[in-house]
């Protein structure tokens, strides 16, 4: 039967990728713009002595908690852009193109230029999270509601631009009311940069990034049904407007999340999809979501070893690296979407 | 042999909601019956509601009064989930489904039966294959949509309602874009699911000649005479498929089962001719150039007599000219004079 040597083979790609992103991960945690021994890193994961208290710190406070964050960024944006590719049957959706962490930019923004600076302890974060996920689930909201009369994808790609430009506008407008300092904070958090998140937000960060995952692989039966579109799916039991909702919550959780820490990290949610299929050649969301998920982890956990600059020259900002890898890959996919199963209806 | 119908309403409007308290409404008081075990086409020109009826149907759109009866329980009362193990569709929407292989397909059509992540069991697996079995798409069972062609996705698609195991499925147009190759057998596949399968089977369609062949009862939807309901051959020599499209330039000939343009006869020509296939396409050429033609020799406004022997072999007599024709191409020439 088919099914068991697709899954068989399946079953050796997530084994594959699973231990890559392990690999990937520890190596996180040997690399960074302060060079340390390797076999210094290993004592102090061990809990052993150390030659400098200052390298402990880092390990602990700094590479750790970026290395987690790049693990679950990585999954939260490419999961995002899987689910929007699938809801709006377009393959060159994704949560920037879309605009909508515009939208969470926009409600970090207006948390920030509110409450100061958005690093202050678990209120701090628990407000911005709040204040991008309302602005990323505006968006999603107004794009969805374009959807329901906007046949064409493209337009739809064209009208989620707009609305990031509006809402880009917006911010914009905000920061030209803002003292320097805000500016310059909004900025440098504009650039991307997965060290925002310290040890004790770690807990709230990963929290909300597993909620939004979970709700995502609570949708894999709904998601497969969509891909024959909304009419055949509601033939097949699904309910359409519960299951746009939940897609809806889970895609403003998982982009806002990461956007309100991270900044707005460019191509990972548009480009990861893509790797994911192309991989599997599948579309079946069963294999799908797993794989997306892990190729997400390992393109963001390897951009973050990429911005790391050789010989103690510090690290460039993520949005830098992420299109090197994400935007050779959508070209790849447009000019041979002929070719590519998965383009076709 | 048909006991109760699946699907029947009485003084069903249907139509649309444009704006709040604003219908537009396509068809008053409409009465219908699909039974089991046969195969429905519904045919009708464009814009006669044919798709709006069928959404009315499988419940994606209310009807604007009246209700529809499934199985004797009103549409409405019927939830979510039962309602997708009671009627299958097929309809010409586009689909994403490229990436996916056929048997990955087919068993979406098992959704209503699986639990919540939709996990397969063996009996789903044995009703998916006898699905592609029965459509005669098991050999492409591990090949990917995009690679099918137009027909085959379409036996998929039908195959994908079959392994949904609803007593009625209700398709929209499903041989249009299709080969005469693919519409013949996609037709023949849908009256054998239909008879062999004992399900409810109404597909809305263009090609009257193989609806006419197969269908075994036909719904005829117009603008101007509503829906008129019957077996095939009762509906064809009782004249109402001439209604069917009420438009003066086309009439229905039931002998040979297809539309044919009215003809503006300006002359008649008398035809002698023993042999039926002679026969039919003498009266083509002739009524396409302009000539009425008649085999009785009662009136005397004839024009000419044509007496045809074989496709080489014809006389024509017009006064006192008598000349031998060895070709259709010399009979159009003389038509011509």
């Amino acid at each position: 039967m088919i099914r068991n040597t697709h899954l068989s083979y399946s079953s050796i790609i997530i084994i594959v990728l699973s231990l890559t992103v392990v690999g990937l991960w520890i190596a996180n945690l040997f690399i960074g713009s302060v060079s340390i021994p390797a076999k210094e890193v290993i004592n102090i994961l061990m809990g052993q002595e150390c030659e400098r208290e200052s390298w402990r710190y880092i390990i602990w406070e700094s590479r750790l908690p970026q290395a987690v964050t790049a693990l679950l960024a990585g999954c939260s944006l490419s999961v995002a852009g899987l689910l929007l590719q699938t809801t709006f049957n377009n393959p060159l959706a994704g949560p920037s193109i879309l605009g909508i962490d515009t939208g969470a930019s926009l409600g970090v923004a207006i948390v920030m230029l509110a409450g100061g600076s958005i690093l202050s302890g678990a209120t701090g974060f628990i407000a911005t999270l709040i204040g991008a996920f309302t602005g990323a689930a505006i968006v999603m909201a107004v794009i969805l509601f374009f959807s329901t009369f906007v046949r064409n994808n493209l337009m739809l790609l064209i009208i989620g631009m707009m609305v990031g430009y509006l809402t880009s506008s917006i911010i914009s407008l905000l920061n030209f009311f803002a003292s320097a300092n805000q500016v310059h904070a909004y900025t440098m958090w504009g650039m991307g940069n997965l060290g925002g998140v310290s040890l004790q937000q770690l807990p709230y960060f990963a929290t909300a990034t597993v909620c939004g995952l979970f709700i995502a692989f609570m949708l894999i039966k709904p998601l497969n049904a969509m891909l024959l579109g909304t009419r055949y799916a509601e033939n097949l039991g699904v309910n359409i407007s519960l299951t746009r909702n939940l897609l809806l919550i889970a895609t403003g959780l998982l982009t806002a999340t990461t956007t309100a820490y991270c900044g707005p990290i460019t191509f990972i949610g548009l480009s990861t999809p893509h790797i994911a299929r192309l991989i599997l050649r599948s579309s079946n969301h069963n294999t799908l979501l797993p794989v997306t998920m892990l190729c997400g982890a390992i393109v963001l956990l390897l951009c973050n070893i990429l911005s790391v600059l050789p010989n103690n020259n510090g690290i460039i900002p993520i949005n830098a690296v992420t299109p090197i890898i994400g935007a050779p890959v959508i070209i790849y996919v447009i000019v041979n979407q002929k070719k590519i199963n998965y383009f076709n209806e | 042999m048909n006991s109760a119908p699946v699907i029947s309403a009485q003084n069903l409007d249907i139509g649309y909601h444009i704006a709040r308290n604003a219908t537009k409404c396509v068809h008053q008081g409409l009465s219908l019956s699909l039974y089991a075990g046969e195969l429905t086409c519904l045919l009708g020109a464009n814009g006669a509601g044919k798709s709006t009826l069928l959404r009315t149907l499988s419940g994606a759109q209310p009807p604007l009064s009246g209700q529809v009866i499934i199985n004797g329980t009103p549409l409405n009362d019927i939830n979510r989930h039962h309602l997708s193990q009671t009627i299958g569709v097929v309809l010409t929407d586009k689909t994403a489904i490229g990436g996916l292989t056929v048997a990955e397909v087919v068993a979406l059509g098992r959704q209503p039966h699986t639990g919540f992540f939709g996990k397969l069991s063996t009996h789903d697996l044995t009703v998916t294959h006898e699905s592609m079995a029965a459509c005669g798409i098991i050999e492409k069972k591990d090949h990917y949509m995009a690679s099918l062609s137009d027909g085959e996705r379409q036996k998929v698609m039908i195959a994908k309602a079959l392994a949904q195991e609803c007593p009625i499925v209700l398709l929209d147009e499903p041989t249009a874009f299709l080969d005469i190759v693919s519409r013949i057998e996609i037709m023949s596949l849908l009256h054998r699911i239909a008879t062999q399968h004992q399900r409810a089977i109404l597909l809305s369609t263009h090609d009257i000649e193989q609806a006419l062949v197969l269908s075994d009862r036909l719904w005829l939807l117009s603008r101007q005479s509503g829906l008129t309901i019957g077996v095939t051959e009762d509906l064809i020599l009782s004249g109402h498929l001439d209604h069917l499209f009420p438009h003066s330039n086309i009439h229905f000939d039931p002998l040979h089962g297809c539309y044919y343009p009215t003809v503006q006869r300006h002359h008649s020509i008398h035809v002698m001719c023993d042999d039926e296939t002679l026969l039919h396409w003498t009266i083509n050429i002739l009524n396409r150039n302009g000539y009425g033609a008649s085999i009785d020799n009662t009136t005397s406004k004839h024009t000419a007599t044509l007496h045809v022997i074989s496709h080489d072999m014809m006389t024509w007599k017009q006064g006192n000219q008598v000349l031998q024709l060895t070709s259709f191409e010399e009979l159009t020439q003389q038509l011509h004079q």
